[in-house]
């Protein structure tokens, strides 16, 4: 038999990936070609052809031989680059440029917290009473920083909050806000009470069979009338508790699959060890389901996340509506793709590092017979 | 016997005993429910006096103040100043299940698709499919319509030629103005035959194949069930042509005047929403046929390669119907899901049902109680359908153990 022909790697490499036959050279073909024609021109529109400079709408445009303004080829940055702070910040911020710090302050705040719930050498004992604390402490941290009135600053009320600041309030508020709510749901959706299942039952199923903008009109139309006359709510608050109550069926259906993955063992070594409903819950059986659902509410996290953007139909300025009163003012009209653009690389970032985290640890903590062979191969 | 014999059962207070604390407990929980409804309703009752709003159910006989815009394909027609609110109700119906019809086939197709190209041997192809899925996965619906709707089109049907040299395919006009599509007019007889015609084809198609089923086991030889059904279908067209040729007519975009009209016209809203809808959905639905395929271990497939099948019916017999048993479910939901966010279409201004009754009708009549109502009621039931569905099709492919 003939020694194998040795061959260079890469080129291994390219015959098994790329050309192993006909119809892979075909489609490789294909791919190229579709490529070719993306990303060329979407590289000369965003890069060669953009503006970065400028202060108005005007550097993005260049008078042709017929002597009218037209609108240059290329991208138009000058756009974010002049109405980051508006995008960030919203617009009470941006009017007030010098307390800006305050909504950098309470995400850098944020951040510390996950990054030390992620350090490997705080003990788990640890990391839960961090993160317990976290959950209370942090969200009037963050409110006094925000609006900015315990502290002696200058009042930022909540209707003035906007831009992306706006869209982590409401998304980090609705997934805390609902996480107990969840709890109780999911454990009320497992009781052997008849009456308190039904309604855990209803409430789920109601609120994760509806869409979260009809929540959210059903909340800023109706709200008002649940109340006492006379009292006002702000438009925020109303779009908060809509939506903790929509995440708390989300929420609640992660935990309940927490709950049913952990062994029955543990429930009978609760009971065995005489454990009454309380102890066994909050001792035994509820950590480690949290444990297991957490992947699912981080995905669920990440789908409230962005939805949150929805809260622009009921008139609040969040992110995305910004960047569109923005780009229907008379001077930047037509350039609402570059605004778009800018919102998507946002979200993007932040939901694809959340995804990523959320399937490392789901790899990990899967202790199937099939992810364990899977690791093993 | 342990149980029931507790050897301190007397010594247990009845008030720590579990059956009566469950009855306590519940009881507790229905009285804070019936205080709860109290205090909102007498403060909804108040509210609803000192604006002086009368709830009763009388305003749907109302003749309805707005127009709505264009409908495509309109099976329940809207006229200005004669259509009342019950009608409103039922075109945002009509344009929710729309949307969900349209985008529910193209989503499966652009998923699976998507989905197998996932697995794909090629580098290439592969990584362009997984840059695609994570784009579109990790950005809002809202932003993808927005940029679709107020970026991405515009440049487009601007690009078409004015309406003098507007393009003719096939009798299909594409302009500025819009897009015209020939449409199919039925008379309601010839409506009525033809839904009989595809339900007697499709009983006959269901036949066929149970035949096809008896006779693989009685002799191993099964019919060519696919080009059968397909005859069968195509010989059932032509007849029902035949014989209501004179009852169906092509309605033409024509040339009248300064534009065109007649036929079907998508309106640029729909066109949105559903590309939108779509391709959001799609990568859904691909992750669940990838996750589906890859949950069906190697060993079957090589099971079948031992037993002499070929690739096309490994994949038939073999890896789909286990495959399948994993994608269904979750692209149900994903079904759901579609209808849900096809109530994003007031960011595009489409008139489903949230655009023109919860928003447009709720403003002018200020019903709000009947109109919320109502709207919980529709997305309720789809809701209530889709998990029925779901439940049916678990329970039909779940393994009988023996």
């Amino acid at each position: 038999m003939p020694a194998p022909v040795l061959r260079h790697p890469t080129l291994h490499w390219l015959q098994r990936n790329l050309f192993s036959s006909w119809l892979n050279t075909f489609l490789t073909l294909l791919g190229v070609l579709l490529l070719w024609q993306l990303l060329p021109p979407a590289f000369e529109w965003a890069v060669v052809n953009a503006t970065f400079s400028g202060s108005d709408s005007d550097s993005c445009k260049y008078i042709d031989e017929h002597g009218e303004k037209v609108d240059a080829p290329g991208a138009c940055w000058t756009f974010v680059k002049i109405r980051w702070p508006q995008f960030l910040f919203g617009l009470w911020y941006t009017r007030n440029f010098d307390q800006a710090w305050r909504p950098v302050l309470a995400f850098i705040l944020a951040l510390a917290i996950i990054t030390m719930l992620m350090l490997p050498f705080i003990t788990p004992k640890r990391r839960y009473h961090i993160a317990v604390w976290a959950l209370l402490l942090y969200p009037f941290m963050a409110y006094a920083l925000l609006n900015g009135a315990w502290l002696g600053l200058p009042e930022a009320k909540t209707a003035d909050w906007g831009g992306l600041t706006l869209t982590l309030v409401l998304a980090s508020l609705g997934i805390i806000a609902a996480f107990p709510l969840g709890v109780c749901l999911a454990l009320a959706r497992r009781s052997r009470m008849p009456i308190v299942k039904t309604y855990a039952v209803l409430w789920i199923e109601m609120f994760r069979g509806m869409p979260l903008i009809t929540l959210l009109f059903i909340a800023s139309v109706m709200l008002p009338y649940f109340f006492p006359a006379g009292t006002e709510i702000d438009k925020v608050v109303r779009a908060i508790i809509a939506i903790t109550i929509f995440q708390s069926a989300y929420t609640a259906e992660a935990i309940r699959g927490g709950l049913s993955a952990v062994p029955r063992g543990q429930y009978e070594a609760a009971e065995a060890l005489g454990f009454g409903f309380w102890k066994s819950t909050l001792l035994i059986t509820l950590p480690q389901a949290l444990k297991i659902s957490i992947p699912a509410i981080v995905n669920s996290f990440i789908q409230l996340f962005k939805d949150t953007s929805l809260v622009l139909i009921i008139g609040l300025l969040e992110l995305l509506n910004v960047i569109q009163v923005a780009a229907r003012s008379s001077q930047w009209k037509g350039y609402e793709a570059e605004g778009y653009i800018f919102a998507a690389t946002l979200f993007f970032v932040f939901c694809y590092s959340m995804s990523l985290y959320s399937r490392g640890l789901e790899q990990r903590l899967d202790t199937s017979l099939a992810a364990r062979r899977a690791q093993q191969d | 016997m342990a149980e029931s014999k507790h050897p301190d059962a007397a010594a247990i207070p009845w008030w720590r005993r579990p059956k009566p604390r469950s009855y306590m407990f519940q009881a507790a929980v229905v009285a804070a429910t019936f205080y709860a409804l109290y205090v909102l309703t007498s403060n909804i009752i108040a509210n609803l006096r000192e604006r002086s709003i009368k709830t009763s159910f009388d305003f749907l006989n109302e003749t309805a103040t707005f127009a709505i815009p264009l409908n495509f394909f309109p099976f329940w027609d809207f006229t200005l100043g004669e259509s009342v609110y019950w009608d409103v109700f039922i075109i945002g119906i009509q344009n929710t299940m729309l949307v969900m019809l349209l985008g529910i086939p193209s989503a499966t197709i652009l998923g699976l698709v998507l989905g197998v190209t996932r697995l794909s041997p090629n580098f290439l192809l592969r990584n362009i499919a997984l840059g695609f899925v994570e784009i579109f996965r990790n950005t809002p619906l809202l932003l993808q319509l927005l940029f679709w709707h107020f970026a991405f089109f515009p440049p487009i049907y601007n690009s078409l030629p004015a309406v003098r040299e507007s393009i003719l395919m096939g009798g299909a006009v594409f302009n500025s103005a819009g897009i015209y599509l020939p449409s199919p007019v039925l008379t309601s007889a010839a409506g009525w035959a033809l839904a009989a015609t595809l339900l007697l084809a499709a009983t006959g198609i269901w036949w066929l194949r149970r035949y096809s089923h008896l006779r693989r086991m009685a002799t191993g030889h099964g019919l060519p069930v696919f080009s059968y059904g397909l005859g069968i279908l195509v010989a059932a067209l032509a007849v029902f042509a035949w014989i209501f040729s004179d009852q169906i007519t092509v309605d033409l975009p024509a040339k009248r005047g300064l534009n065109y009209s007649g036929g079907m016209r998508p309106t640029k809203e729909i066109i949105s929403l559903w590309f939108g809808l779509t391709i959001y959905t799609a990568v859904y639905i691909s992750e669940n046929v990838r996750g589906g395929i890859l949950s069906v271990s190697p060993g079957q497939s090589e099971a079948g390669m031992a037993l002499g099948l070929g690739r096309i019916m490994r994949m038939k017999l073999v890896v789909l119907p286990q495959a399948l048993r994993v994608i269904i479910p979750p692209t149900i939901s994903q079904y759901l899901n579609l209808t849900k966010n096809s109530s994003l279409a007031v960011a595009v201004g489409y008139p489903d049902i949230t655009n023109i009754w919860l928003g447009i009708a709720l403003n002018q009549t200020g019903q709000a109680l009947i109109i919320v109502f109502m709207t919980i009621v529709v997305y309720e039931t789809i809701n209530a359908l889709t998990s029925l569905a779901t439940n049916l099709y678990n329970r039909s492919v779940q393994i009988k153990e023996r």
